[in-house]
């Protein structure tokens, strides 16, 4: 359903489509079982001359079970749903992939800023290239980024990964990712950082091996 | 005009007296409000250590002395009641000044103890431990003040045998201040 | 006119009652003890500010949609402007829109009339809670015009964003939001402990608990969680106003505070705040729903059991709103269960509505239609929580334009489809007029469609990665292809014919206000209290003798009587 509107450009991306349709589903069944119920009812029980209404206390047990039914197979629904949501969770959020290639990425009002590790494949050394709301990462190769902020609250998102992760200034959160797709696509920030935070995009360029080798090359000489 | 008092007002449905039902609610809203700032202040103080060395500059005679004052104002308060239940008024209203005095000594000793830190440095915006102490303490002490005005009030009907009911009612919630100080003394002064 | 219950004979003669006096006109208008009166201050005064809040939709709508033209009757927006207004909005709907119209206004006006008493245990106190409500209402609309611009932080109102104004660039104006903030809290909880005191303790004789309204438990139920989730705010907005004004660092990194601990103070009364609002709706919807298909409520008990459910479960829900602040995603598990639970005791009470109509004799009139709409609409906006309480789900659709499509399809069922509700059923009680059902109809199907193509779009652009509080999406390509632009187009334009329709309502309420045709006492055909008095209610309600209880209030129908309802009031 989402990727009809956004590509799917992330391994986990998929997955949260899924959990999306999935749950989609069940609650449409939900939604429309009730909806058929009930509209069935405005035209069953509409006022009639000489049809007096009944009286219904709600305690017997032959009218009871159609709360009683569809209320236990909401509970089994949950439970689906919950675990669906905890298995996608965990493989985004709390599962962390390690050795990995780390890219920094800064927050502050209104422009990011992102540190790719350079040649040696290595933060928080010399040939680290820093630029301006511009991202290059390489495709089908895990990443850890690691994400601050200098002033107020931030939020990384990259849609096209189905990423989002806010920046919290005092702290440095790390996230994963790893991309499918090349090409350029969009970054938002998607919390509220003041009057500039309409305009804080940036561009994410997810490149071969050997487009990033020469996008480095470049970029490493005219930085540093 | 006479004070108007609904029919609903002399009703008790719970069995309640319906001034003590309120209290009992104001209560409820006032333990949620010191919640928050004691949670807020644990989470801090668990975070950051360095708030036990902090708190070491606090003035903890001047906190136990403000403890056994305010312990010593809710006994008055007590004997107010006790008063009000044999229907003694005037006894009530002395009992109750005696109670207010005590919380004229609890904000004197107070002003003393923060006039002292300020001047040795420690404002509301030295450290985050600075900014709880004042800020827990100040709403605390704004509590006292309160309870003390409305005790003010009160006297002036029980001193004439009326609604002696209000004496209970603004004890009960004298002991909650009471109480509040009790959690907030340790947390603030003596948790090193 | 038909006088089922006793006390009817001796409205007119009030002379005898023991409180009655002449009131001069400053009592009875501007200082009124009289609950009825303090209620339709409340309602006018929450009416008043929905035009505020309807405004600034209108203005950031029209802003999303033709981004940087002249606004008719605002002007060119700038960002600043942009965040002020989406933030205000928000504040002004929920604080000042959905609270006081259908707690303090509803609540108010009907709970000394439900439980059978002539006026609020407090009047006085009741009074002091309007005035200190209209008091925030002045602060937040001044908190607009002072120099600086409204605060434009969101109404979530995030540190460090907030705390500092060297990053929010509004001194003035997000002191003055806060403050009128916190003043609106001190106000709701006066009231509360008026209401839930009220509803306690000067019940009729006879009434025993489960022969209170539904309504009224609502709104007592809405009042305690109030109460118990708002403190830890009321300490936070404390905090934050000394970061403010004092500087100090409760919420700034740079000092050793932590922003974080302002968005579990925040959202710890904010999620219970969206059940405060909802329950009393729903407990309008129950009243009408009863009325109107003449059925006794399928299950009183268990609506109740539903609502406290709710209301327990939604203090161990709070974080589904930080999934991806930062909090430690261990705890998100634990969230994302309690969340999804939720949907249990929710579901059970719309079920529990839909049952009743079961059997029932339904009458589609204006205010059967609203109680309708308003179950149909909060269920689209119910089942859309469930992929935001979703953790996996949330990484993506968080601050989206899917959670302004799901929140509006809450929000707008209680506080507008809600009030309609409440106020086309109680208008002839209030008013002592009846309201026009040709108008009423037509401003219901004008405004049930306009509201629906207005924010089921909004879906699509959450999908499609639309974040919030976005003043102007040409500055990303990916967003502003033309199929989305029509789509923001598209939900602007039914916003405008969604506000032409309002006004069919306002002349209706006005019109029938002083020109509509005399209501009877009991147009409904209604069994609980209110109904047994004279349409209005004169000072002190019931005249001389107040009511006794002999019954439940959904006495509807019972078989081998000739009337088909049974007012509570009536000896057996
Ligand atoms: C009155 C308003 C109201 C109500 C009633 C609700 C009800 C619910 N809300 Fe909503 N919510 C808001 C107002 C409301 N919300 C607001 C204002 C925000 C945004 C705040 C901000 O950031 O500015 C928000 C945001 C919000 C988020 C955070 C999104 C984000 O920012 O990332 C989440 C996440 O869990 C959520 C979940 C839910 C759930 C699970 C319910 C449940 O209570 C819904 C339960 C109801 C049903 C489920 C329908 C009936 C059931 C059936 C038909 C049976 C079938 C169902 C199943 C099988 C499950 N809401
Ligand atoms: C009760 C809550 C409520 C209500 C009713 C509404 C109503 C509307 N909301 Fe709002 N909205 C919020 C609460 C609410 N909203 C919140 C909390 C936010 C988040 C803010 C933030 O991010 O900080 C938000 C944000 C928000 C956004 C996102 C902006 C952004 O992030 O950039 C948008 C965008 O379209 C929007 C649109 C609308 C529209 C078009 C309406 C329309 O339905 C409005 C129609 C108006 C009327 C119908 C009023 C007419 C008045 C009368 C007829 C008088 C009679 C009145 C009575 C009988 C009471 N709202
Ligand atoms: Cu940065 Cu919004
Ligand atoms: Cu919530």
């Amino acid at each position: 359903m989402i990727e009809s509107l956004v590509p799917s450009g992330s391994t986990f991306a998929g997955d949260i489509d899924g959990l999306f349709v999935l749950i989609c589903v069940i609650v449409g069944v939900f939604f429309f079982a009730t909806l058929g119920m009930f509209l069935w009812m405005l035209v069953r029980f509409r006022a009639r001359d000489g049809v007096p209404a009944q009286y219904i206390t709600g305690n017997e047990p032959h009218l009871k079970t159609w709360i009683t039914t569809p209320h236990a197979i909401i509970i089994l629904c949950d439970v689906l749903l919950i675990v669906g949501a905890l298995r996608v969770w965990y493989n985004v959020k709390q599962h962390m992939p390690e050795d990995v290639e780390v890219i920094g990425v800064v927050g502050q009002q209104w422009a990011w800023t992102f540190v790719h590790a350079g040649p040696d494949g290595k933060i928080d050394t010399s040939d680290d290239i820093a630029v301006i709301d511009e991202m290059h990462v390489q495709v089908d190769k895990e990443y850890v980024f690691r994400l601050e902020s200098v002033d107020v609250l931030h939020s990384f998102s990259v849609p096209t990964w189905r990423l989002k992760q806010d920046a919290v200034p005092g702290r440095v959160i790390l996230g994963w990712f790893e991309a499918t797709l090349t090409g350029e696509f969009g970054i938002q920030c998607a919390e509220m950082c003041g009057i500039g935070h309409g305009i804080m995009g940036a561009r994410l360029f997810v490149e071969t091996a050997e487009e990033h080798a020469a996008w480095m090359a470049q970029a490493g000489g005219t930085s540093s | 005009m006479a004070e108007f008092i609904p029919v609903a007002n002399t009703r008790s449905a719970s069995g309640v007296p319906t001034g003590k039902l309120a209290l009992y609610w104001l209560l409820c809203s006032e333990i949620v409000i010191f919640g928050g700032v004691l949670a807020s202040y644990l989470m801090h103080r668990l975070a950051h250590p360095e708030f036990g060395l902090q708190a070491a500059h606090t003035n903890v005679y001047a906190g136990t002395i403000n403890t056994f004052v305010l312990l010593t104002s809710s006994l008055m308060a007590v004997l107010a009641h006790s008063a009000a239940e044999h229907g003694d008024g005037k006894k009530a209203a002395k009992y109750l000044w005696f109670t207010i005095a005590g919380a004229l000594m609890f904000l004197c000793i107070k002003a003393a103890e923060w006039t002292s830190e300020i001047q040795h440095g420690y404002t509301i915006t030295s450290s985050p431990f600075w900014s709880f102490y004042y800020t827990a303490a100040g709403i605390h002490a704004s509590h006292v003040i309160a309870g003390a005005l409305v005790m003010l009030w009160v006297i002036q009907s029980a001193k004439k045998n009326k609604y002696l009911y209000r004496v209970e009612n603004v004890g009960l919630y004298w002991h909650f201040v009471d109480i509040v100080w009790i959690f907030l003394f340790p947390l603030l002064y003596i948790a090193k | 006119m038909n006088a089922p219950a006793h006390g009817h004979d001796h409205v007119h003669d009030d002379g005898g009652h023991h409180h009655h006096h002449e009131m001069t006109f400053v009592e009875k208008y501007i200082f009124p003890t009289d609950h009825k009166y303090i209620g339709k201050q409340y309602l006018l005064t929450g009416m008043l500010m929905a035009v505020f809040g309807g405004f600034f939709a209108y203005a950031f709508r029209m802003q999303l949609a033709w981004p940087g033209s002249d606004i008719p009757l605002f002007g060119h927006m700038s960002p600043a402007e942009y965040n002020a207004a989406v933030t205000n909005h928000g504040t002004i709907m929920i604080f000042w829109v959905a609270m006081p119209v259908l707690i303090a206004a509803f609540g108010n006006f009907l709970i000394p009339l439900m439980v059978g008493a002539d006026d609020m245990v407090f009047p006085r106190l009741n009074r002091l809670s309007y005035q200190i409500f209209l008091v925030s209402a002045i602060v937040i609309v001044a908190s607009l015009f002072v120099p600086g611009g409204g605060f434009g932080g969101a109404w979530t109102a995030y540190p460090p964003l907030s705390g500092d104004s060297a990053y929010n660039l509004t001194p003035l104006g997000s002191s003055l939001w806060l403050v009128a903030v916190a003043l609106e809290f001190v106000a709701f909880l006066v009231g509360g402990i008026n209401f839930i005191v009220t509803a306690m303790n000067a019940r009729a004789p006879g009434m025993k608990w489960t022969d209170v309204p539904m309504v009224v438990w609502m709104i007592c139920i809405a009042s305690i969680l109030f109460m118990a989730s708002v403190g830890p705010l009321m300490a936070g907005a404390v905090m934050l106003l000394f970061d403010q004004t004092l500087h100090t660092g409760f919420f700034d990194p740079r000092q050793g505070g932590d922003p974080i601990l302002w968005q579990h103070l925040f959202w710890f009364f904010g999620h219970p705040e969206v059940y405060v609002v909802l329950l009393p709706a729903t407990g309008m919807v129950a009243e009408v729903v009863a009325v109107h298909s003449r059925k006794k409520l399928f299950g009183y008990k268990t609506i109740l059991f539903t609502a406290v459910g709710t209301g327990v479960l939604s203090f161990f829900v709070w974080a589904h709103h930080q999934f991806i602040a930062g909090i430690d995603p261990r705890m998100a598990n634990i969230f994302t269960i309690t969340t999804v639970l939720i949907s249990i005791p929710i579901a059970e009470m719309m079920f529990l509505y839909i049952a009743t109509l079961y059997g029932g004799s339904i009458r589609f009139t204006t205010p059967m239609l609203w109680a309708l709409g308003f179950i149909f609409a909060f269920l689209i906006g119910g089942v859309t929580g469930i992929p935001l309480g979703a953790s996996g789900a949330d990484i993506y659709l968080h601050d989206s334009y899917f959670v302004i499509a799901h929140f509006h399809f809450t929000f707008f069922p209680i506080a507008f489809i809600g009030t309609f509700t409440g106020l086309t059923h109680w208008f002839p009680k209030m008013f002592g007029r009846m309201m026009n059902e040709t108008l009423g109809k037509i401003h219901f199907w004008g405004t049930i469609i306009a509201v629906h193509c207005l924010f089921l779009p909004m879906f699509v652009l959450g999908l499609a990665g639309h974040h919030r509080r976005i003043y102007d999406y040409t500055n990303f390509p990916e967003l502003s292809t033309p199929f989305l632009t029509n789509i923001g187009i598209f939900a602007t334009v039914s916003l405008l014919v969604l506000l032409a329709f309002q006004f069919v309502f306002v002349f209706n309420f006005f019109y029938s206000m002083f020109k509509g045709p005399v209501a009877e006492a009991n147009p409904w055909k209604a069994g609980s209290l209110e109904w047994q008095c004279p349409s209005p209610p004169p000072h002190g309600n019931f005249g001389e003798h107040l009511p006794t209880v002999y019954r439940g209030p959904y006495e509807y129908s019972v078989p081998g009587r000739d009337k088909d309802y049974w007012p509570q009031s009536e000896p057996a």
